[in-house]
């Protein structure tokens, strides 16, 4: 008896120690000093819990202490309204780990929503984030943005307006983006220069671009691979980009539903596509200039298969894809590959399998040379063998946060 | 005998006398594990509005400092007594525990007369415990009698006569306990930035005369084992048009940019590294693609393109002050007018490609 008493006591303890407490912040005046100090006080295992209502903010706020949760009471109740921010790049900076944003909304901020930076085990969860405005040039250029991360959860997130990409994952490794929407963003959502996404369940429509898989050169994490895009619904992504020129974004012809672009192991399958006027699926070479040796600016080991594919590609909007419609009768095959299979510099040759077809290949000698190009048709193009990359597992207490 | 005693309580009571002399900075405050809730609490300055710096601080000054909306900074470093700072000839002096580099943010009204009717704004501390560096900032009250601590950030509206003779508004942020984090960070360690070998390598008037500040440090036993000044690397002067162009767009880059644009701080992922030593190119942002710059692009395509300041993103960032857009992002809300000019002529000068 002495003993068993002596034990519980000493789990009350342990208990003691480790609770973890809520720092509840209502709406009203002084928000943004009250919520930043909340933030700053908080400990690990804490809670920042924003009560419902619209805080005003007049500048960006940030979290830098691991194993917080940032909690609103959803979407539509807790609104972090950044129309009068006057300094910072973002909404909302998170440089710690395990960390999960959920259950509210943040509208209007300056530059981008919610930001993390080298933080992993990042979760974003129920979470919306706005421009009010609409699509306009002058909205923020990302999201939900997480970089250079180890572990990142998107579970429906909604994201509207981005100049940029709704939802952009860059230089992280492990990923999981599903059950979220994001529409009249330039891109929907993408994954750039970053390993092993699961990106499954979401809605892009509305957008410029759907769904991009990009790499591009001179960064410090590069070669992004093992993709897979699958069960999304892409369809009627008809905004006209709207994104600065000088981004990369901004060449994605409006009405692309899927691209993948100087990226290997990229699996594509199980969508539903349609409505997207320049194409389905397009799989293309980076083709600016650069000066990064280790780059590599083809797809290669894509795999493209068993899609639904509907209405796309009857008024492409890139260069040249016009002419090529009019001489296949008006419209474009669904799935368009540039061809290109080898660089200099660069061993082996790219590979691919598209099965959804028609296919054009472009054929084209080199990134972006498309005068030079030799278009066939063919239902399907390549057989490369391309084992599926193995599904993403999440940390398992982070894969609780969204079943 | 009973008048010896009285003399001893007289004495023993000295320190509450106003003609007392001002006790030392208050080491145990400095070391204390949370901070002090009033700046008055570490006894750095002799008197209530720190105009005095009390004993054992000593002022220095950076030959390229960080742009803060054209805001006057009163740099004192204070080292505990008996210890020195040891000599390192790459990135910031090494400091021993107990440091404290003390920076305030001030404005006289009007730039032009520097010394005349100042208003503190917020004393920054970066104090180094035992655990590693520390970022507090305080702010000052309207009276200017009292800083009390401010975690969370504010706002404060300032106005000043700038050397133009023009009448200047300022939103001026005072950053919060984070945000003195995004910028002061290496690795994710707190760290500062200014007081590096070769940014202090430069000329300072003392009370007692002209010295180089390196030189001074040593022979005041502040700083062991420094080489003389003019065997040690020296940042150039961003504003003095005697030295080399290339070297003041770099010493200015290099201040006001590379503790974010470095592999191994908070802008590491733009691929954009601004520091002095790195010499590659793209890195350098010449004709290099801008990765996540949103409309910070400005519709421009490259970060330099040599020969064309208006076709450079950097110099279209520099020349805002839209939150967004602006870079810095943190630390200021005007634009550095003779900074962009400096970097424009800079990249002008540059052989088009």
């Amino acid at each position: 008896m002495v003993r068993f008493v002596a034990a519980l006591i000493s789990l009350a303890a342990l208990s003691a120690t480790a609770e973890a407490k809520d720092l509840t912040v209502a709406p009203g005046g002084d928000a943004q000093e009250r919520i930043q100090t909340a933030l700053l006080d908080a400990k690990p295992g804490d809670t920042v819990r924003l009560a419902a209502g619209r805080f005003e903010l007049s500048d960006g706020l940030s979290l830098d202490v691991d194993d917080v949760t940032v909690a609103g009471a959803g979407p539509e109740a807790t609104v972090l309204s950044f129309k009068g921010q006057k300094g910072a790049g973002e909404g909302l900076l998170i440089t710690s780990d395990r960390v999960t944003v959920r259950d509210l909304a943040i509208e209007d901020t300056r530059g981008d929503g919610v930001k993390s930076k080298g933080a992993d085990e990042i979760s974003f969860i129920n979470l919306r984030v706005e421009w009010t405005g609409g699509p306009k040039e002058t909205n923020g250029a990302y999201g939900v943005y997480p970089v250079a991360s180890t572990n990142v959860l998107i579970d429906k997130v909604t994201v509207k307006g981005a100049s940029d990409a709704g939802i952009y994952v860059g230089q992280s490794k492990n990923i999981v983006v599903k059950r979220s929407t994001a529409a009249f963003n330039v891109a929907g959502i993408e994954i750039e220069n970053s390993m092993n996404a699961d990106v499954f369940d979401n809605v892009a429509t509305h957008n410029a671009g759907g769904i991009l898989v990009f790499d591009l050169p001179n960064l410090p994490v590069m070669g992004g691979h093992s993709h897979r895009i699958f069960n999304n619904q892409v369809v009627d992504n008809d905004t006209q980009n709207f994104a600065p020129k000088g981004n990369i974004v901004a060449s994605v012809p409006t009405g692309t539903g899927v691209m993948v672009m100087a990226n290997r192991d990229v699996h594509v399958f199980g969508n539903r596509i349609s409505g997207n006027r320049s194409s389905a699926i397009m799989l293309v070479s980076y083709t600016r200039k650069f000066d990064d040796k280790s780059y590599n600016p083809l797809p290669r080991d894509i795999v493209v298969r068993d899609n639904t594919i509907g209405r796309n590609a009857w008024d492409p909007e890139f260069a040249g894809g016009a002419m090529v419609a009019k001489m296949m009768g008006g419209s474009l095959p669904p799935v368009i590959w540039d061809g290109v299979t080898t660089f200099p510099g660069l061993p082996g040759v790219a590979k691919v399998r598209l099965s959804d077809g028609p296919v054009l290949n472009l054929n084209l000698p080199g990134p972006g040379l498309v005068e030079q190009a030799r278009p066939s048709v063919a239902k399907t193009v390549g057989d490369a063998v391309v084992s599926e990359p193995a599904a993403v597992v999440l940390p398992a207490r982070q894969a609780a946060l969204s079943r | 005998m009973t008048r010896w005693v009285a003399l001893l309580g007289a004495l023993l009571c000295l320190g509450a006398a106003p003609s007392a002399p001002t006790p030392g900075v208050a080491l145990d405050v400095v070391l204390a594990d949370t901070p002090a809730p009033r700046l008055a609490d570490y006894r750095l300055f002799a008197d209530a509005s720190a105009r005095r710096p009390n004993a054992g601080l000593t002022p220095y000054a950076l030959n390229t400092p960080l742009f803060s909306d054209y805001a006057e900074k009163r740099r004192l470093i204070y080292l505990p007594p008996g210890k020195a700072a040891d000599w390192r000839a790459d990135g910031v002096l090494a400091f021993p525990v107990g440091a404290v580099l003390v920076k305030t943010f001030a404005y006289p009204a009007d730039l032009r007369r520097p010394d005349d009717k100042v208003r503190y704004l917020e004393t920054r501390l970066l104090i180094h415990k035992a655990s590693g560096w520390v970022a507090q900032t305080y702010v000052w009250n309207e009276a200017q009698t009292e800083a009390v601590l401010k975690r969370a950030g504010a706002r404060l509206e300032a106005t000043f006569t700038d050397l133009r003779g023009q009448n200047r508004t300022v939103d001026y942020a005072v950053p919060n306990q984070n945000q003195c984090k995004e910028c002061h960070q290496l690795d994710k360690t707190l760290t500062p930035i200014g007081p590096k070998a070769r940014n202090l390598n430069g000329i300072l008037v003392y009370a007692d005369g002209p010295e180089n500040q390196l030189a001074h440090w040593t022979r005041r036993g502040l700083l062991t084992g420094a080489p003389a000044p003019a065997a040690a690397p020296r940042t150039a002067r961003w504003d003095d048009p005697a030295e080399p162009l290339e070297a003041r767009a770099r010493a200015y880059l290099d201040a006001n940019c590379a503790h974010c644009h470095n592999p191994r701080a908070v802008a590491s992922n733009s691929g954009l590294f601004l520091g002095v030593e790195e010499s590659r190119a793209p890195q350098l942002g010449i004709g290099k693609q801008p990765v996540a710059a949103g409309r910070g692009s400005g519709n421009l395509s490259v970060g330099i393109a040599p020969g064309h300041p208006d076709a450079s993103i950097l110099a279209f960032r520099m020349a805002s002050s839209e939150p967004g857009v602006m870079m810095p992002e943190l630390g200021r809300a005007l634009v550095h007018e003779e900074g962009v000019a400096l970097i424009r002529q800079w990249i002008a000068a540059m052989p088009a490609r």
